[in-house]
């Protein structure tokens, strides 16, 4: 924690030095990705009050008197991961740390994320660093549903304050991660889809008495009892309230996703979808979002068909997609989609839409494409600040602004 | 798996079956910039291969008459990286019968057709430290291979004289060999066991050693300096243990991971200590290294510490390997010493200098040609040559696939190894 302490010492001077005006802030860019159009050189975005209220040219854009200013060699959005653990899961990689999965039913969907998000977490604070500004965090892969996920800003110290949306979609897993061992279901992937119809079935039919664990309630009190937590949370799941989000890696498991969406009318988004090279014409014409594996996910078990290039192909059909940085278990705790958008860019995805796949586009498919991921009048003043291309593995995040304040000067 | 494997087969064939086996051949490849990691960078230079060994690099080279040419206008030609820790063939070592086990040995659990071993050399890597796990005080002798084109593990191993392949000692200590039946439950009880072993072994070898004792026949070339130490150590107080060992007994030792080296970096140059270092997209994962940081290869460099960069494959992906030399410059190490971590100095650390690390004549035409600078993210290895060989091209789709992955890349039970069970164990904790 030694870490943390030195961060909010050094931003609690920040906020000192900036005084009252700390959110009237300018930052000014040899080169200004606003991601709502080109490239702007020697820009400038202005910041009042925690929103953006003018990008452009310097030349021809005022800054108002008074207003503190930055400057870098790149400025970008803040950027989005669209799909992690962090603050869920944490660094230390102990129980007590390690939020993001309960195992003790396959099918949870009333799980909170914003119950278990440490807004502390060492890990919050080091993708910011990097520039993430946004990050889509909760429940993780590893059950058939394993709850709910939230969208947080990376600063604020509470969970309350760094949410912007508090219930963002319901994550559920087909495939190996989340089949269970030792006789208990679900065995098998039939199986898994089996339980995840009849979770959703129930719920449709307010059948009180098979939820989606497979518990018996007492059928003649059915009546009474207002549905359970799980019902509620897959009506809004069933009304389209609730995206579900399904990790699936293998082809075979992408189409059972796909085949649920078909069934019930819900709002699919994948995740991971390792294999979705291979079914481009399906995914497109089922009209899914699909949040992609991080490039540097190892290549083993149901990954080991994964590819560098999967964001290109997504690209190339016109499928929407993301990058994220995903569940990992061991080391590195969390990777950063910087460097996984960075891989995707050296692999054939153009630079911009790989710049896109970690803010605009990310937004959009996260849901929250109206307020974060492009640098635009009314937006929020989320910017980072890098010393050269971000790409590049040798550059720097060298500032990063959220809703106006500074919250980090670090070179990182 | 089959398409793989079918793929690798392809490319065996194809090679065979030229006219006249490309090592054999004199080829001159010119116009390029060459980095030699034995002096400054030459532009517009040219690097002569034959036999399987390079016979001369420079900007005033004479090419012989029969040469094969080359113009590599554009290209940057460096050393092949030498790994000094890795894990690629599916390596596995001691079992869990017991936490010191030097008579394993991991040369006889190696797949040489794993496809990560074709993915290691799409990534540039043409020797590398091959280990077995860190679940162990001592998990078996290592393996160092030379990414070869072979079936047999005799047909990769760096060198194989009177049934024996090259290789170190994997030595561990820190949390990953705690713990379970018959395991140290301390650090000073990992000690005293490493301590009774090699006060034991001293004995034996001091002997007429009649009867045949395999592991204290290992600790015996240990002892003797003849096998170096690999070392899993993260903790700066972990670290100096392994220093207090390497005093009490005088074995050579190479830190391996050394996350906590940048607060010990002092301490290990005066000591004369060379670390193999790892570099991480995050902190965490395990206590343990809770303390990486990206400057810390930088800081060893600034002491004056011999440093090398290792992927650990599959904790760091051995096509990331100058990805992480170019995060050890984000971190600030010098560029130079970033790519001299990848390349001579492991050769270095591993004595095998005399042989591969930098493009000097002499040496074995291990080289790698990239498409721009090698710490960019843009730039790609073009091609990979081992001994005079070219055995990725990545215009090649079936090499392709290596680099990139896709339909067909992988291998059953690839990465089988014991990063996930110590992982795991974790996890139930």
């Amino acid at each position: 924690m030694k870490r943390m302490t030195n961060y909010l010492a050094a931003a609690s001077a920040l906020v000192l030095a900036a005084g009252a005006q700390a959110q009237d802030i300018a930052i000014k860019g040899e080169q200004v990705h606003t991601m709502a159009g080109p490239v702007i050189e020697n820009g400038v975005v202005v910041i009042d009050d925690g929103k953006i209220v003018a990008v452009g040219p310097a030349a021809s854009t005022a800054i108002p008197a008074g207003f503190e200013v930055l400057e870098a060699k790149v400025v970008t959005p803040g950027l989005v991961d669209a799909r992690s653990v962090v603050g869920l899961a944490g660094y230390l990689n102990q129980p007590h740390d390690q939020d993001q999965l309960d195992e003790s039913a396959p099918v949870q969907p009333h799980l909170r994320a914003i119950d278990a998000y440490n807004p502390q977490e060492p890990l919050v604070e080091w993708l910011r660093g990097f520039g993430v500004t946004t990050v889509h965090t909760g429940h993780g892969p590893g059950a058939l549903v394993s709850g709910q996920t939230m969208i947080a800003k990376t600063i604020g110290n509470t969970a309350d304050a760094a949410a912007i949306v508090e219930r963002a979609m319901v994550a559920a897993n087909l495939g190996p991660m989340a089949l269970t061992e030792r006789g208990k279901s679900p065995g098998t992937r039939a199986k898994q889809m089996a339980m995840l119809r009849q979770a959703l079935i129930s719920a449709k039919q307010g059948d009180a008495a098979k939820p989606a664990g497979g518990r018996s309630n007492d059928d003649k009190s059915n009546a009474d009892k207002p549905p359970t937590l799980e019902t509620q949370v897959m009506r809004d799941v069933l009304a389209g309230k609730l995206p579900l989000l399904v990790t699936a890696n293998r082809a075979q498991d992408i189409m059972s996703a796909l085949r649920l969406k078909q069934e019930f009318g819900i709002d699919l988004v994948l995740d991971g979808a390792s294999e979705a090279y291979l079914l481009t014409d399906e995914i497109k014409a089922a009209g899914v979002k699909v949040i992609l594996h991080p490039p540097m996910t190892r290549q083993y078990g149901e990954f080991e068909n994964a590819s560098f290039t999967t964001g290109e192909a997504m690209r190339a059909a016109g499928i929407p997609f993301a990058y994220q940085s995903s569940y990992e278990g061991y080391v590195p705790k969390t990777r950063v989609v910087l460097f996984e958008a960075a891989i995707a860019a050296a692999n054939g995805l153009s630079w911009n839409d790989a710049l896109a796949s970690v803010t605009i586009d990310a937004a959009r498919i996260i849901g929250v494409g109206d307020r974060v991921g492009s640098l635009e009048i009314g937006k929020d003043g989320d910017v980072a600040l890098f010393d050269g291309d971000p790409f590049e593995y040798t550059s720097h995040a060298v500032g990063v602004v959220i809703d106006g304040k500074v919250v980090s000067t670090a070179s990182q | 798996m089959l398409q793989g494997l079918a793929a690798i087969s392809t490319t065996a064939l194809a090679l065979a079956g030229g006219p006249l086996a490309a090592q054999d051949r004199t080829i001159a490849f010119t116009g390029a910039r060459i980095l030699t990691m034995a002096g400054e960078t030459i532009d517009n230079a040219t690097l002569v291969i034959r036999d399987g060994r390079i016979v001369a690099v420079g900007s005033n080279v004479t090419i012989p008459a029969d040469a094969e040419r080359r113009t590599m206008e554009g290209s940057v030609i460096m050393p092949g990286i030498v790994d000094t820790h890795s894990h690629i063939g599916q390596v596995a070592g001691a079992d869990s019968s017991s936490p010191i086990q030097p008579e394993i040995r991991a040369l006889d659990s190696i797949d040489p057709l794993s496809s990560n071993i074709a993915k290691a050399r799409a990534g540039g890597v043409t020797t590398a430290n091959v280990m077995p796990g860190s679940g162990h005080l001592m998990s078996g002798q290592t393996y160092y291979m030379k990414l070869r084109d072979g079936k047999t593990v005799e047909d990769i191993a760096f060198e194989w004289k009177d049934g024996s392949a090259l290789g170190g000692m994997k030595m561990a200590n820190g949390t990953n060999p705690m713990g379970g039946n018959g395991f140290p439950g301390t650090r000073a009880k990992s000690a005293s066991l490493v301590r009774e072993n090699f006060v034991a072994a001293k004995a034996y070898c001091d002997g007429d050693r009649k009867k045949r004792d395999l592991a204290k026949d290992a600790l015996c070339e240990v002892l003797s300096g003849d096998r170096l130490v690999h070392f899993h150590t993260h903790r700066a107080d972990d670290i100096m243990t392994v220093l207090r060992l390497k005093r009490e007994f005088g074995f050579d030792v190479l830190i391996q991971h050394g996350s906590e080296t940048w607060k010990v970096a002092d301490e290990l140059a005066r000591a004369g200590i060379p670390v193999s270092n790892i570099t991480l997209d995050s902190p965490g994962g395990k206590l343990e290294a809770t303390g990486m940081k990206m400057d810390n290869a930088g800081i060893l460099e600034r002491a004056g510490v011999l440093v090398s960069i290792h992927s650990d494959d599959p904790i760091v992906d051995s096509r990331m390997m100058l990805r992480e030399a170019a995060l050890a410059v984000r971190g600030g190490m010098s560029r130079e010493g970033a790519l001299k971590a990848l390349t001579i100095n492991g050769a270095k650390q591993m004595r095998l200098d005399a042989r591969v690390g930098s493009l000097e004549p002499g040496k074995d035409a291990d080289f790698i040609i990239l498409d721009g600078d090698p710490l960019s993210a843009y730039s790609h290895v073009m091609e990979t040559w081992v001994e005079g060989e070219k055995l990725f091209d990545r215009s090649r789709p079936e090499d392709l696939l290596m680099a990139t992955g896709g339909y067909g890349a992988g291998s059953p039970m690839e990465a089988s190894h014991h990063h996930w069970e110590i992982a795991e164990a974790e996890a139930g904790q």
